[in-house]
């Protein structure tokens, strides 16, 4: 069983296996955990769609030794991630920045929603007071009223 | 009320479909990364030259105070487009009068040497940077990449990938001319 258990273990390594080499890491745990941090929130420049934190591209690396090295330094995570925005630019970021230029992507979504509630609500209710039942008006009433006495008349003869 | 939502999947449409015509422009390349660094200053760096090559190092102050724009262009060894690039760089800088300075990104200097030595040196400064760190600086996602800067150091242009081809040379050619990093009465 303890075998089983150890050779899922084994099993399981490749996925778990990262960008960061060893080399790369610093000794000090907690500065460690806040570079991954921040790297996870970094784009790749090469890969595009990748952060640094999984990405062997060697630019990629480069910017993880820096950001070690900027921690090391004695910068704050914010601090960190400007001093490589100012560089790369918004791109860089993998969560964009809300700002006006980028209102439309934050709030569209929500605007859609309000929109298709409102659409179809209308919708919805104007069905529904087209179901209910409407009165005839008296000078529809009289003329229903003459047809039929009409056709009485003829059955009746 | 009822004519507007008759409508509604026509509008879609539209927008949709225009929203698809502009993603299907050849002219639009979706990896095309922003640059932060066009109509700002050069950033600052200091490169030592490549051992054992002649040609001086590379600083920001070698860039400014330029008569005209000056060009400077990332290149390694190990790039193969670098090597097609070489070629246009090299007639830019003979036939046109343009003046161009290296930036030997990541590179082994006796690779970059022996490079230089087969291809010819068109460059009149190669700073080395070896550990890619001026690279970060210039915002590089690659190399080759080829920047335009002005006498006061401002960074007008930036063409990511090697000049090479009509179009690209096209771009270059009038950005350069833009710039006014071409000298008068040169021969073209």
């Amino acid at each position: 069983m303890r075998q089983l258990i150890f050779a899922f273990c084994i099993g399981l390594f490749p996925f778990a296996a990262n960008a960061v080499e060893p080399d790369e890491m610093l000794t000090d745990p907690v500065l460690e955990q806040r570079a991954r941090e921040i790297s996870k929130d970094l784009r790749c420049v090469v890969c595009q769609n990748q952060d640094i934190d999984s990405s062997n591209a060697g630019v990629a690396r480069d910017l993880r030794l820096l950001v070690r090295e900027r921690l090391v330094v004695g910068d704050s995570d914010a601090e960190v991630i400007e001093y490589i925005r100012a560089r790369y630019g918004d791109y860089v970021l993998l969560k964009p920045p809300l700002e006006p230029a980028t209102y439309a992507l934050w709030f569209a979504p929500i605007a859609f929603v309000l929109i298709g509630v409102f659409v179809g609500g209308g919708l919805l209710m104007s069905r529904r007071k087209q179901e209910a039942f409407e009165d005839l008006g008296s000078e529809d009433e009289n003329t229903v009223s003459e047809i039929l006495r009409q056709n009485e008349a003829r059955d009746a003869s | 009320m009822k004519r507007l939502i008759a409508g509604l999947p026509f509008i879609a449409a539209v927008i949709f479909g225009g929203f698809f015509l502009w993603g299907l422009n050849p002219d639009r390349d979706p990896n095309e990364i922003p640059s932060v660094l066009i109509s700002q200053p050069a950033p600052a760096f200091d490169l030592d030259p490549v051992p054992g090559l002649e040609t001086p190092g590379l600083a920001r102050s070698d860039l400014v105070g330029n008569e005209r724009p000056v060009v400077v262009n990332v290149f390694a060894s190990w790039c193969v487009p670098c090597r097609a690039e070489h070629a246009v760089l090299t007639r830019f800088v003979e036939r046109e009068g343009m003046r161009l300075f290296g930036i030997n990104y990541k590179d082994k200097p006796e690779d970059a040497v022996k490079w230089l030595n087969d291809l010819g040196n068109p460059y009149e400064r190669i700073g080395s940077d070896l550990s890619g760190r001026t690279g970060i600086e210039w915002g590089l996602s690659g190399v080759p990449e080829t920047f335009i800067v002005d006498g006061d150091g401002t960074v007008l242009f930036r063409y990511v990938g090697p000049v090479v081809g009509p179009d690209a040379v096209e771009r270059f050619t009038q950005a350069l001319k833009q710039a006014g990093a071409l000298p008068k009465g040169a021969a073209s």
